[in-house]
């Protein structure tokens, strides 16, 4: 068994149902796939896109990945935020790839509302997880329930502004 | 007028270092809580040389980016650029000539090597030795110059293009690299091994120091020279083989120690590996054009993309969002000192001062590439 359909099945415990088959990969309009799912694991060309496996959870489940991962061995590579303006989102990218031998990218993403922007830390699974969602507070505003020192990491420390929303203006 | 300090025996203080301090190697500030000479707490604090780089891609068209790449990492700015180049390549899906491939190849492998020397020789500074400085300047002249003939610059290269690289390498600089190549692999046993590697000032101050497991690796994130110094078998020329690495016959140099000795270790074997594929790559290298057919106006389909390269320090990661518009809306840039460094609190944690700034310099930190 490679370590795609190894993956896949312990996510499998955390998505039952797989992703619809007729699914298109996340493409098509604002970076949306034509038929928005909710949640679901998506097997994406790794040539097209760069990584495997595209898990679109929700906030609440964030931790619950992280730690199926952990145990798979991956690593947590990096976290990034998105700010959909337009349709009052944030989401959370998180990164995740194995340090030697197979290699297979897995892309975690939930979307949250903008308006309130509150997420659970994966500090704990992974300590990785502590600079990197510093930065995403720090750029986009967005907390990060639980984190041991949610503060500012790049900007100075009295900056009352979150750069990289859409709206920001300088 | 000095006013003595008497502290109880179990009290601490804090000491900053940084953020300008030479060891620091530009502006990174430490905050220590020390017990005497040990270290109790170690605290980074970071960005006082962001430039928000992300917000800068944001605003501007895929090709307005790729100077801002190499003024993150300046001392390997090409794998900058390089990474840049290959995830837009991928989302707008652009060929690129197997001529301009090896160029890359090349000239970001010259750039590597440049930046080990750099980061040795500051190693070696901050260990209190000056004279291995003016060495490795030597060396690393050579291959500023080279590279200066090709790209026009000396340290913040904007030598690719989506699609190729702009200027094509000619018989001088060929003759000049093979040149290069002899040189250093006359010099390397002599003046680097014998004198700096196999210097038992240097084995005392840096053997057995600054222990990182593969676990705290991979729960950190580390990458490159540091994950391989601690046995981790990762290098994305190898795992995840881009551009026309897989054409190559190279070792990935690991060292399961995990101590700064083995750090060390790995980035001197590295420099050899880097000449054996400039070597390769000279000797194959194919005719043919340096740049690939591109639209002037690069409008990438929507949706996610991400690409790696194994720069001097480690995985540099970029994950791109398009949404089908002229410019990026969302960069992220996964730099590899960013979590390189931040083990640096769990692993100082009971060293001494001088051993915790050996075990810093152990880490090669560029301070542009963490701050972005």
């Amino acid at each position: 068994m490679d370590l795609v359909e190894q993956t896949l099945s312990s996510l499998a415990k955390i998505f039952p149902e797989p992703a619809a088959a007729a699914a298109s990969p996340p493409e098509g309009e604002g970076g949306q796939e034509a038929q928005p799912r909710q949640r679901g694991v998506l097997a994406v060309d790794p040539v097209r896109h760069g990584y495997e496996l595209d898990v679109l959870c929700g906030a609440d489940e964030v931790v619950e990945v992280a730690q199926v991962l952990d145990r798979e061995g991956y690593f947590l590579e990096s976290i990034a935020g998105i700010d959909w303006l337009d349709k009052g989102q944030f989401e959370v990218v998180y990164d995740y790839n194995r340090l030697g031998g197979e290699h297979c990218r897995v892309m975690v993403r939930a979307l949250v509302d903008r308006g309130q922007p509150v997420m659970p830390t994966i500090t704990a699974v992974f300590p990785a997880a502590d600079w990197h969602e510093r930065e995403t507070f720090d750029f986009y505003g967005i907390h990060f329930q639980g984190h041991p020192n949610l503060i500012r990491i790049l900007l100075p420390e009295d900056a009352d502004f979150y750069p990289l929303r859409k709206d920001y203006m300088p | 007028m000095t006013v003595p300090v008497h502290l109880r025996h179990d009290e601490t203080f804090v000491l900053n270092l940084g953020p300008q301090h030479p060891a620091t190697h530009g502006v990174l500030r430490v905050k220590l809580t020390m017990d005497g000479e040990y270290i109790v707490k170690a605290e980074p604090v970071l960005g006082y040389i962001h430039r928000m780089h992300e917000k800068l891609a944001e605003g501007g068209t895929f090709a307005q980016f790729m100077p801002n790449t190499a003024r993150m990492d300046y001392l390997h700015a090409l794998a900058f650029n390089h990474g840049w180049a290959l995830v837009v390549e991928k989302a707008a899906g652009i060929e690129v000539p197997e001529r301009a491939e090896y160029i890359r190849v090349i000239t970001v492998e010259l750039n590597r090597i440049a930046s080990h020397l750099l980061w040795w020789a500051a190693f070696l500074l901050d260990l209190g030795g000056f004279t291995p400085l003016l060495y490795a300047f030597d060396d690393r002249e050579k291959i500023i110059d080279l590279l200066e003939r090709v790209t026009g610059s000396r340290l913040t290269y904007c030598y690719l293009r989506f699609g190729g690289v702009y200027n094509d390498i000619d018989d001088e600089f060929i003759a000049g690299t093979r040149d290069f190549i002899k040189r250093l692999r006359g010099r390397l046993p002599r003046l680097y091994h014998d004198l700096v590697t196999h210097n038992v000032i240097l084995i005392k101050r840096i053997k057995d120091i600054g222990f990182i497991t593969a676990e705290q690796c991979r729960r950190y994130g580390a990458t490159g020279p540091v994950a391989r110094g601690s046995g981790l078998n990762y290098d994305i020329r190898k795992n995840e083989p881009y551009s026309v690495y897989p054409e190559f016959d190279f070792d990935i140099p690991v060292y399961t120690e995990g101590d700064s000795m083995a750090r060390y270790l790995v980035r001197m074997d590295e420099i050899e590996q880097s000449l054996r594929i400039i070597e390769q790559a000279l000797d194959k290298l194919p005719g043919g054009p340096v740049m690939g057919k591109a639209p002037k106006v690069l409008k990438p389909e929507a949706g996610y993309y991400y690409s790696a390269v194994e720069t001097a320090r480690g995985s540099l990661g970029h994950r791109l969002v398009c949404n089908g518009d002229k410019n990026p809306y969302k960069l992220k840039l996964r730099s590899p000192t960013f979590s390189n460094l931040s083990l640096f609190g769990e692993v100082a944690e009971g060293m001494l001062l001088a051993d915790a700034l050996a075990f810093m310099g152990s880490l090669d930190l560029v301070i542009p590439e963490i701050d972005r």
